[in-house]
Parts: C-alpha cells; structure tokens; sequence
C-alpha cells in the first residue's frame, strides 16, 4: 500500500486550450456538493432530470416533490422550484400542485419505501386517475436513510437490519413489482424500468426520464420510470461491487423493460 | 342579500367559495360529508379545483401541495379523518403554508358515532399534530358565524401565513338556518411572493420542513411561536350574554353555548343571575377576557360535549378564584336546557349553604 | 482519434472509483492524497493523452465531477 503523503498538492487540471466542450454539468442542476454516500447512484440520478430538464427547456416551469429517504435532500440540488413531501405522499403533495399549476412540469422523486411502502396508496390512486405528473421511483432494495432496512423491494434472501437472516418470504413476502402493477391502470401513460449500473445503462435511463417528462408534457397521463440504483454503504458493498449486484441479483427479480408505453408519445425533436 | 336557509354544511362550502378558495380536496365522511358534495357541483362550475381524495392523509397532502403553489386550499373532515390529517397538518405548520381546514366533530373516540361532539377540542388547540405549533381554531355557534367565520378564514390563513380551523360539530354541519350569504370575492390577483410556482426570472425557492441543523431549527421554531404571540394577541374572539350582573358564569362554545342560552335564561327566571361566556377563537383563547369577569361571580359552570377539555383553559383563567363546576355529555348526548339550567340553580343553592369559595368541586359528568 | 481531456472537480469527488472501472481509456487513477472531504479523488494519470473525450466518466459520476472536452475536428473532416 503506498503511504499517502498529505502535503503533495492535487493535480490540477486547468481547462485545456482550444478544446469544446461536450460535456458539463448541467444548469438545472445546484453547484453544491450532494450528501450522497460515494458510488451512489441518487446523484447520477438527480444529474440525468437536470440535464432532461435543460433540454427540454423547462426549467423554470418545472417542480420537483421531494421525499423523504436519502434523496430528503433532493430540493437543494435542483436549480428549480420544490417542495417536500412527508413520506409517501409525493403523489398526493404533486396532485396539489398540478390540479393549481396545470401547465407547471411536476415530478416526484421518491425511493422504494417511499413509494411501495408508505406511500402505495397514493402512487396507485395519482395513476388511477391517470394524474399527469411525472414519477422518479429509485429502487435500491433498501430503506437507505434509515440504515438499511428491508423495503418492499428487498430480494428474497437478502440480509438486511431487519431481515437479518434474509428475507423470508413466508413472513416477509416476496419482492413488490410496483411498476408492473401501475403499467395495467389506464391512466398511466409512460411505465418503464431502467437501471444505473453501467454507462450504457444511465444511458437508457436518461431517455426513459425524458420520454417521461415528454408524457406530461403531452398530458398523456401518469409516467414512472423505476431505476434500480446502487446502495453501496447499505449493501456492505464497494460502488463497484454494488454495480455488480444490479446486474446480478437484482435484474433477475427486476428486469429491464417498458411495461407501459402509450403509442401516443412522440420523442420531441 | 336575502337570507335564506341553508344547511350547515353547505353554507359553510358555498361560505368557502365566495372567500375565492382555488381548490378543495376532501373524503367522505358523516357528519361532513355534504360539504364536499356540494363543493363537487360548484367548483367545478366555477373552473376551480375540486378532488375526492383516495384518504384524509391523502387529502390533507394535496391542501400541501396546493398551498405551497400559493393557492387558497382548504379540506374538510370530520374527527377520525382530522386524526388522520395531523401529520399533514404539523408538515404545513412548520412550512408556514396557509390553508383552512373544517372540522365537523363527531362522537369518539373510535369510530364513535355520527352524532355532535366536541372532543376534539385537545386534539384541535393543544396538539393539531406533532411538534410545538397551533392552528388558529374558530368555533361557530351559529350557521351566520360559520359562514362569516369561513369568509374571513382564508384571509386570516394567507395573513399569518397559518393553518386555520373552523371547528364544528355534527349539529351546526346538519342543522338548516336562514343565513345571509356574503358577495363572491374575485380570486386571489397575484401568487404570495414565498410560493412555488415555477422559478421564472427569480432564483429557485424551496418549501420544506426539514432542518438537520438544531439551531436552524429552534430559530424556525422561534419565528412560529412569535408568529403565534401576534396570533394570540390579534385574534381572541369572543361573546359576552348577560354577563353585565351575573353572579353564576356559563362557559360553553359552540352548540352547547346556543344550549346554554336558553338555561341562562331559565336560571334568571328561578331567581339566580346567570350569564354566558362564549369563546369564538378555542386557539387562542381568550383568556383574558374570561378573566375579567371572574372577579364577580360566585361561581363558574363549565359545560362541553365531552369530558372536560376546554375545562383546563376555563381553569387556567379562574385560577382558583371562585369554584367551578363541570357538566360533561359523551358519547354524541346533547345536553338540554333544563340540565344546565338545574345546575346553575344547584350552584346557587349550595354556594347559599356556604359552601364556600375555595372548594372546587368538579361534578365530573352527569350522574 | 480525437484527443479529448477532462476537467475534474477533486474537492468534489468521493473516490467511488466508478470512472476508473468505466473510462475505456484507463486513464484516470485515484490521486496520491486526500482532498478536503478526506476522500482519494480521481485525477488523470500518465496515460492521460489517450483520453477521447468520450465522457463516459461523467456519465457514471455521481458527484458530477467531470467537465469533458474535445479537440474540434479540423475544417476539413468537419464537412
């Protein structure tokens, strides 16, 4: 292991002459360093709205509902209005909004126990009445915030503070779909899963969120987009390990897919 | 404008509507339940927002929403759905957004009974939902009061930037009386400058009640209870019947204080000069003025739909200084004139047989 | 190839090490010492000549750390 000197100054890298840039961070998204645990994939996240955000211009219509879990935070990293939901209530917290500020861009953002626990009456009952708000729903397989608790989405066998022998479907039931089951409800527009766990994945991601907003902004009903996303202090796994888990435990019980994609949405140019 | 009759429940709706409330979002549930069908017909008449909620946690959540865009929001419900709303309620404390809340009480605890109550009175002023806050609770004892109590609601709520309650019961939300409706009032011009509503031209703002920091949040706190000390100072409302010579004090609200009239009067008729307290605002109470009066009275009967609650504020403003008594009906009872007034005489007659100043005897509940 | 670069932002970066794994290049490394937040931050290494531009590492970072850049095509193979 070589021993780290803390005196050697860190290589700055100043902007190199005469080159474009193709990528920086986005408008819409704050200037301030995120909370996020390293190699968590809420930052990444939140990154892929901003940019979807600016691109479509929309800025200063847009408002994000934020939860409560690791993303409680997720007002201060957005460059636009928002508000904060008590757990769960997201959905209901975002009609508010859009029945008073119909042509306003509302999403919520929210994590599994947010949305599949607390809150499944209310995503159920926004999609039901196909509410034409946008749905961010994280799925990392754990109450995050709280320290890594079972959630509804928690794999069969997986060990967690409270399922520490590994969830035991008999007692604690299987791994919820949530996504699936909202894609069957008429009022739901755009229902897709995506995941966080490669380059080529967030890619993917980033188009769904943008189809999504593109639902609302046809008002063709209610979107969501599940992202499978990386806990890597909660799994007691390196980022990288964490990356590896996706791929390999959770896209089993949760594949990839568009469960739900109304013919009516068009991409915007 | 004429007057007309009106049901409880409607006149307080149509009360909302001509205040210009935005949006209105509720749940069934008896003895309120009126109130949002009407607000189903009209409100959309009138292009506002109108939404059966899936739950009252829902509900109270969609008044947050609402309310954080700067619109006039507001829920009705009634006690086990106000239960439900508390946590919503303690978010939009803390967030200081203004909204209105109906309370038409019933029997409880539990799922009780439909009938007229008044237990929710601990629930409304002292603990409306966690953490150190008050709404701003008006109780009407007339369907006029409500209707002029509900107009004047949503200007108080955008005023102090606060939840304010219209506390009722299941008699005044069913009950009909000739009411004189107020003029529609246009709807509200601009949004309040602290709303969210779309971050254009201006920096981006955020509505939360979230605050890790303790400091930062005892300085919210602090800015809540001062805000809640100009409340306090501001907004005491009451009424005073034949208080002017009275020896023997009713204090009732709501319902019960109607009841109470009429046992004043038969007390007066049996010789004994009774007289009526009447609180209007149950937060904040008016201490003060009920204070005053004790000085002269012989005695003080405390008369609610419940087991004694407001009791503890009436209590607080004799402080010993003169006995006082309690009448309490449950379970969804109305109490009855001629109750009342028997107590006020038996008050009378024993304070005659010297029974003297300092004892305080509490008759718990009606034998 | 066009030559690309990356600005990084090492008080932001958490040391994830999810770039390093991504960069098709291999051309970022963990720095020898800490930044401010007491995290390695990534910065490019030796090799970092054969960065592209490509931006994958910005991609993958969660703490938006990179600012990627490329060298303009020259007028000709711009037609």
């Amino acid at each position: 292991m070589t021993t780290l000197s803390l005196e050697a100054p860190l290589r700055e890298v100043s902007a190199p002459p005469q080159m474009e840039i193709v990528y920086a961070p986005p408008a819409a998204l704050a200037d301030v360093p995120m909370h996020y645990c390293p190699g968590c994939s809420h930052g990444a996240i939140h990154r892929l709205i901003a940019e979807v955000v600016d691109e479509l211009a929309i800025r200063e219509r847009t408002l994000c509902v934020a939860p409560v879990g690791c993303a409680v935070f997720a007002y201060k990293y957005f460059n636009f209005d928002s508000c904060e939901a008590a757990h769960g209530r997201a959905p209901a917290m975002a009609t508010g909004l859009k029945r008073v500020l119909p042509d306003r861009i509302i999403f919520t953002y929210q994590g599994d126990g947010d949305l599949a626990s607390i809150g499944a009456n209310e995503i159920l009952h926004a999609s039901l009445r196909g509410e034409p708000i946008s749905v961010i729903f994280v799925n990392n397989a754990v109450y995050g915030m709280t320290g890594g608790q079972m959630a509804p989405t928690t794999l069969v066998g997986m060990k967690t503070t409270s399922s520490p022998l590994g969830r035991d479907p008999l007692t604690q039931g299987r791994p919820i779909h949530i996504t699936e089951m909202l894609a069957t409800i008429p009022g739901v527009a755009y229902a897709v899963r995506r995941s966080m766990h490669s380059a080529a994945e967030i890619r993917k991601t980033k188009k769904a969120i943008r189809l999504a907003f593109q639902a609302q902004l046809q008002g063709l009903g209610l979107s969501i987009v599940e992202v499978l996303a990386a806990c890597p202090t909660n799994w007691r796994l390196t980022p990288i390990e964490a990356l590896d888990f996706i791929r390999d435990r959770m896209l089993p019980e949760y594949p990839i897919g568009d469960f739900k994609v109304d013919e009516r949405l068009r991409e915007k140019g | 404008m004429a007057r007309a009759l009106w049901k409880g429940n409607e006149a307080l709706a149509e009360a909302a509507i001509r205040a210009g409330v935005d949006a209105f979002f509720g749940y069934p549930i008896t003895p309120q339940t009126e109130l949002l069908e009407y607000m189903a017909r009209r409100m959309p008449e009138l292009g506002r927002v109108f939404l059966q909620a899936e739950s009252e946690i829902a509900a109270i959540n969609m008044v947050y929403g609402a309310a954080c865009a700067g619109a006039r929001a507001m829920t009705s419900s009634s006690s086990p759905g106000i239960s439900l709303m508390q946590e919503g309620l303690s978010y939009i404390a803390c967030s200081e957004a203004p909204c209105v809340v109906v309370d038409i009480m019933r029997g409880g605890p539990g799922l009780g009974n439909i009938q007229p109550s008044q237990a929710d009175y601990f629930q409304l002023t002292r603990s409306a939902g966690h953490g150190d806050f008050h709404p701003l609770v008006l109780a009407p004892a007339t369907l006029q009061e409500a209707v002029d109590l509900m107009y004047a609601s949503f200007d108080l709520a955008f005023k102090y930037r606060t939840i304010v309650i219209i506390a009722g019961d299941g008699a005044l939300g069913q009950m009909m009386e000739p009411v004189e409706m107020p003029p529609m009032r246009p709807p509200a011009p601009d949004r309040p400058d602290w709303a969210v509503f779309g971050a254009k031209g201006r920096p981006p703002r955020a509505i939360t009640s979230l605050y890790l920091d303790a400091e930062e949040l005892e300085q919210v706190n602090q800015r809540l209870q001062a805000k809640l000390k100009v409340i306090a100072a501001n907004e005491q409302r009451w009424e005073c019947h034949l208080t002017e010579d009275a020896e023997y004090l009713v204090v009732a609200f709501g319902t019960v204080a109607r009841i109470a009239k009429s046992a004043v009067r038969a007390a007066r008729a049996a010789g004994v000069r009774a007289g009526l307290f009447r609180p209007i605002s149950l937060w904040p109470y008016p201490s003060e003025a009920l204070s005053k009066l004790i000085g002269q009275m012989r005695g003080v009967l405390v008369v609610e739909m419940n087991a004694g609650q407001m009791l503890e504020d009436v209590r607080m403003a004799v402080c010993g200084r003169t006995p006082l008594r309690f009448l309490g009906r449950m379970g969804g009872v109305i109490p009855m004139p001629d109750e009342i007034a028997a107590e006020i005489v038996h008050m009378a007659r024993t304070h005659q047989r010297g029974n003297g100043h300092g004892a305080q005897r509490l008759l718990q509940f009606k034998e | 190839m066009t030559q690309g670069a990356v600005l990084i932002r090492s008080d932001r970066c958490k040391g994830c090490g999810l770039c390093i794994q991504a960069c098709p290049q291999q051309v970022l490394a963990f720095a020898e010492t800490f930044n401010a937040r007491g995290y390695r931050p990534v910065q490019l290494d030796e090799r970092e000549r054969f960065c592209t531009g490509c931006g994958v590492c910005a991609i993958v970072c969660p703490d938006v750390v990179f600012t990627v850049y490329r060298q303009p095509l020259r007028r000709a193979e711009r037609r």
